[in-house]
């Protein structure tokens, strides 16, 4: 027996629909899960006190439970109450609302984050509510989340992994699949982990320089 | 209609957190196109007496009156104290400018956008119109080469006149100063000090919380001593500082030898 990861790179179509999958509901997901997680936030901060009550719940016990759980729940629990669906539009569904909960988290914090003298400049010069908000505690917020958010990212990368168990036909399930027909389990989950932690590592890079760029707007 | 004599007019003014009054009582007169300074030891309250001139804290009980207009509250013939509507105390407020010890510059905007930034989304002008009254205004603190910078790019006097620019931007009539020089470097508080010397020979009226005695006593027509949240004393520099002085006065200058108080101390 020898290590030969050639061998897995012979399904090469396959493994690039695997990633395609991959990056398609880590890009989805995470945009979806930001911005839900921005309105559940801004909801809990200006809404109606019960409504932020059943948010901050449905927050904490998404945030309080393995993601694995919940996909399980969702995906085999779902069909009871009438919610049949597809294991890629189950598995969107589930990472968006797990990424919501994080995100509205940290978009939380930030809010809180920014200086209460920053509004008070904003209301000394006549800007309505709505007006402060828009421009000045979204952007600041923004930039205060910058670093947490890309962290969350990263997260929400690997726990695409995770969706391989109700068959969504990602990297993880579709190269091990490759591996067990092949004979070459360990050169299989040896590629994978080689192409998530390039992933991460573009991720983390492009955070940086996006940070890096926007290092002037940091607080003086 | 003429002005009343007075820029702002304080009546009965009270302020409680929760159970705790932290001012008492408080009857003042600010005089226009004078500068006016609130001097007292830490915790006596001025803070939040500039805090509700700006009506960035609403008092608990009294009146003031901006220019005659009443700023939040008014008195009614029956004693009654009542609320005014929204837009009339956004129109009062817009009368005043505020300038913070933190600057509180936002940071994502320079130096320009920040002098601007009210121009347009307040009053509805065009950039570019706005941006030539930002840039008068940033001329006038001298900062006209640094308007395309961000504040994190800004010395801290130079981030504190922005925000007096900004403050100037809306043309208010009156400018609240909350400690302008407190979080500076010593070699940075000159600049700044300077502009607000400036605006008061312009005639601009100001309301200066500092510590800076020496400021106080040279700029200020008239100081303001607030002891324990009341007006101790209310006086020109000349009738506060010269002998025979208050005793609680003295104390407090004793602790400020170092910012321009010894000067007033020593024995003539
Ligand atoms: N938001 C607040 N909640 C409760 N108490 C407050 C609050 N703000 C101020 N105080 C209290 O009110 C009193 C007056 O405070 P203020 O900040 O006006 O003093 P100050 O004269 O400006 O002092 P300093 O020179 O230290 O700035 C203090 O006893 C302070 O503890
Ligand atoms: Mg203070």
């Amino acid at each position: 027996m020898s290590f030969d990861v050639s061998v897995i790179l012979g399904a090469l179509p396959a493994i690039l629909s695997g990633l395609q999958i991959t990056l398609g509901i880590w890009l989805a997901s995470t945009a979806m899960g930001a911005v839900l997680g921005f309105v559940v936030a801004a909801l809990r901060h200006f809404g109606p006190q019960p409504l932020a009550l059943a948010l901050r719940l449905a927050v904490e016990v998404l945030r309080g439970t393995p993601f694995l759980v919940q996909i399980f729940l969702l995906y085999f629990g779902g069909p009871f109450i009438g919610l049949s669906l597809d294991p890629v539009p189950a598995g969107l569904l589930g990472l968006s609302l797990y990424a919501a909960a994080y995100f509205s988290e940290i978009v939380r914090a930030g809010f809180a984050a920014v200086p209460r003298g920053h509004v008070e400049a904003a209301q000394c010069v006549g800007l309505s509510q709505a007006q402060i908000v828009r421009r000045i505690l979204v952007p600041e917020m923004t930039m205060l989340v910058l670093p947490q958010a890309v962290n969350m990212a990263v997260i929400l990368l690997k726990e695409t992994a995770v969706l391989s168990i109700i068959a969504v036909p990602e990297a993880t399930a579709t190269i091990s699949a490759i591996g067990s027909q092949q004979y070459a389990f360990v050169e299989a989950l040896f590629l994978l982990a080689v192409i998530y932690w390039g992933l991460v590592e573009a991720c983390g890079r492009a955070g940086q320089a996006l940070e890096c760029r926007l290092s002037k707007f940091r607080f003086a | 209609m003429t002005l009343p004599s007075s820029a702002i007019a304080i009546r009965g003014l009270c302020k409680s957190y929760g159970k705790a009054e932290v001012l008492h009582d408080i009857d003042l007169e600010i005089a226009r196109g004078a500068t006016t300074c609130l001097i007292g030891p830490s915790g006596s309250g001025k803070s939040t007496l500039l805090r509700c001139i700006a009506f960035l804290e609403e008092a608990t009980r009294g009146t003031i009156l901006i220019n005659g207009q009443p700023l939040g509250f008014e008195e009614q013939p029956d004693g009654k104290r009542v609320r005014v509507p929204a837009h009339q105390i956004r129109r009062v407020r817009s009368g005043i400018g505020m300038v913070f010890q933190q600057f509180n510059l936002w940071p994502h905007m320079t130096a320009l956008g920040n002098v601007t930034e009210a121009l347009v989304t307040v009053n509805g002008l065009s950039r570019a119109e706005a941006e030539a009254r930002g840039m008068a205004q940033l001329r006038r603190v001298g900062l006209e080469a640094r308007a395309r910078h961000y504040p994190s790019e800004l010395s801290g006097g130079q981030q504190q006149r922005v925000a007096i620019a900004r403050a100037l931007a809306l043309e208010p009539k009156i400018l609240l100063f909350d400690e302008p020089t407190a979080s500076l470097d010593p070699e940075l508080t000159g600049e700044v000090l300077n502009v607000m010397r400036d605006l008061g020979a312009d005639g601009m009226t100001m309301v200066v919380v500092t510590h800076e005695i020496g400021f106080a006593a040279t700029v200020g027509r008239r100081i303001v001593f607030l002891d324990h949240g009341r007006v101790l004393l209310n006086g020109t520099p000349g009738e506060l500082f010269a002998a025979p002085r208050h005793p609680r006065l003295t104390q407090f200058l004793e602790t400020y030898l170092d910012r321009g108080a010894a000067m007033l101390l020593k024995p003539a």
